[in-house]
């Protein structure tokens, strides 16, 4: 199968998800207490502005009209408009959302960084003690609340050594670099601990797979054993590993960005609950979900190019 | 034996696993040799070692266990060589073939590759003449439109075909040894022997040295030239293969030669060496064989026999060994 | 290696337990987070809530082990009555998701068929959102409050049980006493409850383990975001996002909690790979 057409084939697959994503969301937040038309309105607006507002959304009509506006609606990129904001939904994202892409990245690539070179190490030396080591660290790690790593290296990196900035996000590449680098890390530390855990039994399971005994039954160097043969199969359970992450990683960045102050989707996200800010939460759980499944997408098709046997399937 | 000089000679190998604090002996004096051209066949039941004892000689064994004794190849004792100078000899001079042709190809990469990258390690030649060797040998082990199949992942060949490319690559150096690790039990019984025949025709074609696994006493039979007969990680019984199964010293060979159904009327029932063998953590103190064995005298659970010579060119380690050539005592 | 036969001389459960250092660990621990939990009147020094303006924000002393916090109450009785709310979160947080989901897991296992398509499409809805964004919108909804938290974990933490249980279900059909079942004529209930689901909840009840620790995180994360418990209830969660603006002058106020999130957390991920190490089939 050419990979076009795989492509095409998992676009497909996505949409009765995505349907049924946007039920989740247009049920929960018909859900919500109070009237959206009230809480949009203001206190002092007289009961005829919010049957206007009530009209104006649609909030008369029956349930599945109202879904077919939502559904029709979000498909033409119309979210509505934010309460909290007083702007066009999809204009307030727009603007918080390249905040949370670039944190996540950061946050995924430091993962890496910390994680992959260290469950090598555990895994080279199973059973003794850099792997006993290693594997307690992280056990301790994986205990560690987002908010609390956040909060001990906001205080002791940025407040009292001033080594990085307290807040904000800055605007050059490498200033965004420097300003996200503690809610990165923070957010690194977590799930860093996930990977390390899986990558170090990925490993370990291929360092005793047949071929690789056989690969060094034929003599080859340590080096092409470990690079061409141990490492790729490993990266497959790596990748799906995130893949799978992401949801759990981006749960981090919502925290992070509070505790940083980084004004990106997630601190968007509380506020606009706090504000019962239905359109916003809507828009908000909404572009996260299509996050979500885009990494999903990548994530499959990353396998395929890297599994010969998932290309021909 | 009208064997020349040994090329190999295992002498003394002790391989023990461990798992916690408990110490596993998985091999325990082993003791063999295999020349140019001989065709060395290794029986038993599962578990016995055959497989940690290929394993123990390449130098895979050693990453999990301890290794000892003397595994002497070309006047150089392999047990103590450091990697780096054990890769010399690993796929070079001593192949190994591995039993499960499914698993034991990476599935990542293409068969050209996995053929080439042995080439590259031991050999000399550029990148196009590696190309040529690789089409020889998926070639030579019968692989039709050769060139072409490089490109292929192993998932794309079926078993059979498997079990092929992983000749081509082990033999791809012109080793002087192959060790074959059970290479037809994965497969159809009708790809068996095929098989089987490509690994003969292959080792005397290039004068090889071939120590074959298995626990099929009719493929030895078929196929071996020498025996030992393998049974709780040591060796019990060894032989030409003609003076082995013709007259059965040890017991244990005499059971496994009554459990081969051949040439019995039908419906005669099935025979099979009474009880399980011992698990490794806990091995009886005499004979391993003895709880088992109908021909047990006291000395059997008190000392362990060991191998000593018989007669002419034949090794048993028993007590009370069947001297009957019908085995009618066991 | 493939080739060697390793069956030892089985010892107990129990022997094989007390063997593992790690499972041991978590057995202490939790077991002490459980007393802490039942009886904090008996360890806690003073009365969480007793105001005192005279002595707060004071350091650790004698007196008080851990401190006082702003309104002068004893922190270390505070973080000890908090053992009673967070431990119920472990309990409450995930045990409905833990029923519903082995029901509905094994139902659709064993049953396949139009309820397995529609079960798979809601586990992608479900997994496409963040795991947190989706549970404080359904707390937005509910509005803030542990009961509401648990709520919240629950409806959408079914999904990922039933997922497990379901593949451990399928997994199981494929064996022979399944098949068996089915041959003698057993009724689907009795395969179901007496047959099936014994056999694959084993890693299920490990799962819960560890799940138990993340609910703990996740609890004290809404508790700190101010969507779970609510102040002036002693919860960890709470108690760090109190201390949070004294990081550097009162630093024990978020510290001692944290210490306490990560202690339970350890304890319930040791117990659950000392219990996964122990369930494993051994070969």
């Amino acid at each position: 199968m050419s990979s076009l057409s795989y492509i095409f084939k998992r676009l497909l697959l996505t949409i009765p998800t995505f349907f049924l994503v946007m039920v989740i969301i247009f049920l929960l937040v018909r859900m919500l207490p109070g009237d959206p038309a009230i809480a949009m309105a203001g206190d002092r607006a007289s009961d005829a502005d919010i049957q206007a507002i009530r009209e104006r959304l649609g909030l008369t009509q029956p349930m599945f009209v109202q879904f077919w506006l939502f559904l029709t609606n979000t498909l033409q990129g119309d979210l509505g408009r934010s309460i909290l904001m007083r702007t066009d939904v999809t204009t307030v994202i727009a603007d918080r959302l390249p905040i949370t892409v670039f944190l996540t990245i950061y946050s995924v690539v430091l993962s890496l960084l910390i994680a992959g070179p260290l469950a090598f190490v555990a895994a080279l030396n199973r059973g003794r003690w850099p792997d006993a080591v290693i594997r307690t660290v992280f056990q301790i790690g994986l205990s560690m609340p987002v908010f609390y790593i956040g909060l001990v290296l906001l205080t002791f990196l940025a407040a009292q050594l001033r080594l990085f900035p307290v807040g904000g996000y800055g605007d050059t590449f490498g200033e965004r670099l420097y300003h996200l680098f503690l809610p990165s890390v923070t957010v690194a530390l977590y799930t860093s601990a996930i990977i390390m855990r899986n990558l170090r039994s990925a490993i370990i399971e291929v360092l005793d797979a047949e071929y690789v005994q056989f690969a060094r039954a034929k003599g080859l160097p340590a080096r092409l054993i470990l690079g061409r043969h141990v490492l790729r199969n490993a990266l497959i359970s790596t990748v799906t590993l995130l893949g799978l992450s992401i949801g759990n990683l981006m749960s981090g960045t919502l925290v992070t960005e509070t505790v940083f102050a980084v004004p990106g989707m997630g601190r968007l996200m509380l506020e606009a609950i706090f504000a019962r800010d239905y359109p916003l939460i809507q828009g908000l759980t909404l572009t996260f979900a299509l996050l979500v499944s885009l990494v999903f997408l990548m994530t499959d098709l990353f396998q395929s190019r890297l599994d010969p046997r998932m290309r021909l399937q | 034996m009208e064997h020349n000089t040994p090329i190999l000679e295992v002498d003394g190998l002790n391989t023990t696993f461990h798992r916690g604090e408990q110490p596993l002996p998985a091999l325990r004096d082993v003791s063999f040799s295999v020349a140019r051209g001989e065709v060395l066949g290794l029986v038993g039941e599962s578990g016995s070692g055959k497989s940690v004892t290929l394993r123990s000689i390449i130098g895979l064994a050693r990453r999990y266990g301890d290794v000892t004794g003397e595994v002497r190849w070309q006047g150089q004792n392999l047990i103590q060589m450091p990697d780096r100078a054990l890769r010399q000899i690993q796929g070079r001079e001593i192949a190994m073939i591995f039993q499960e042709p499914m698993t034991s190809l990476n599935p990542l990469l293409t068969v050209g590759l996995q053929l080439e990258e042995t080439l590259r390690a031991h050999t000399d030649l550029s990148q196009s003449a590696r190309r040529d060797r690789a089409i020889e040998m998926l070639d030579l082990v019968g692989i039709a439109s050769a060139a072409q199949r490089l490109k292929d992942y192993p998932h794309q060949f079926s078993g059979g075909m498997r079990q092929r490319v992983m000749i081509a690559i082990a033999l791809a150096a012109n080793p002087k040894l192959l060790l074959a690790d059970e290479p037809t039990t994965a497969l159809d019984v009708t790809i068996q022997a095929q098989i089987l025949d490509l690994i003969l025709r292959l080792a005397q074609d290039m004068d090889m040295g071939v120590v074959l696994v298995t626990h099929d006493l009719g493929v030895v039979a078929q196929t071996c030239d020498t025996v030992a007969v393998m049974y709780a990680g040591r060796i019990v019984e060894q032989g030409s293969v003609r003076d082995v199964l013709k007259d059965p010293r040890h017991p244990y060979t005499v059971g496994l030669m009554r459990s081969v159904p051949e040439n019995l009327p039908p419906r005669t029932p099935l025979y099979s060496v009474p009880g399980v063998p011992p698990s490794l953590d806990a091995l009886p103190q005499g004979c391993t064989f003895a709880p088992r064995c109908a021909a047990c005298v006291s000395a059997c659970t008190q000392d362990r026999p060991s191998l000593s010579i018989a007669t002419e060119g034949r090794q048993v380690a028993c007590f009370n060994p069947i001297t009957n050539s019908q085995g009618n005592a066991a | 290696m493939s080739d060697a036969t390793f069956t030892p001389t089985q010892p107990t459960f129990l022997q094989r337990a007390l063997r593992k250092p790690g499972f041991v660990a978590g057995l202490i621990i939790i077991g002490f987070s459980i007393l802490l939990a039942i009886f904090p009147g008996f360890f806690a020094p003073y009365d969480p809530n007793e105001i005192d303006y005279l002595a707060v924000r004071q350091p650790p002393s004698w007196a008080h082990p851990f401190g006082t916090d702003l309104l002068g109450r004893d922190s270390l009785s505070r973080v000890i009555w908090a053992y009673q709310v967070n431990m119920q979160m472990a309990v409450f947080g995930t045990v409905f998701a833990l029923v519903i989901g082995v029901i509905v897991g094994a139902l659709v296992g064993y049953y396949r068929g139009i309820a397995d398509l529609i079960f798979g499409r809601i586990v992608d809805a479900v997994i496409t959102f963040p795991f947190l964004v989706l549970v404080i919108a359904v707390v937005a909804v509910l509005g803030p409050g542990l009961v509401n938290m648990y709520i919240a974990i629950s409806v959408v933490y079914w999904v990922y049980y039933a997922r497990l249980m379901r593949a451990e279900v399928i997994a199981q059909m494929g064996n022979d006493y399944a098949a068996a079942g089915v041959v003698m004529g057993y009724s689907d209930k009795r395969i179901i409850f007496r047959h099936l689901l014994p056999n694959a909840i084993t890693p299920v009840i490990v799962y819960w383990m560890t799940d138990m620790a993340l609910v703990i995180l996740l609890g004290s994360s809404l508790g700190y975001l101010g969507l779970g418990a609510q102040p002036p209830q002693a919860e960890w969660g709470v108690l760090i996002a109190e201390g949070r603006n004294f990081i550097s002058t009162a630093w024990w106020l978020s510290l001692m909690p944290g210490i306490a999130i990560v202690l339970t957390g350890l304890g319930f991920s040791l117990l659950g790979d000392g219990l996964a190490d122990l369930l494993r089939p051994r070969g």
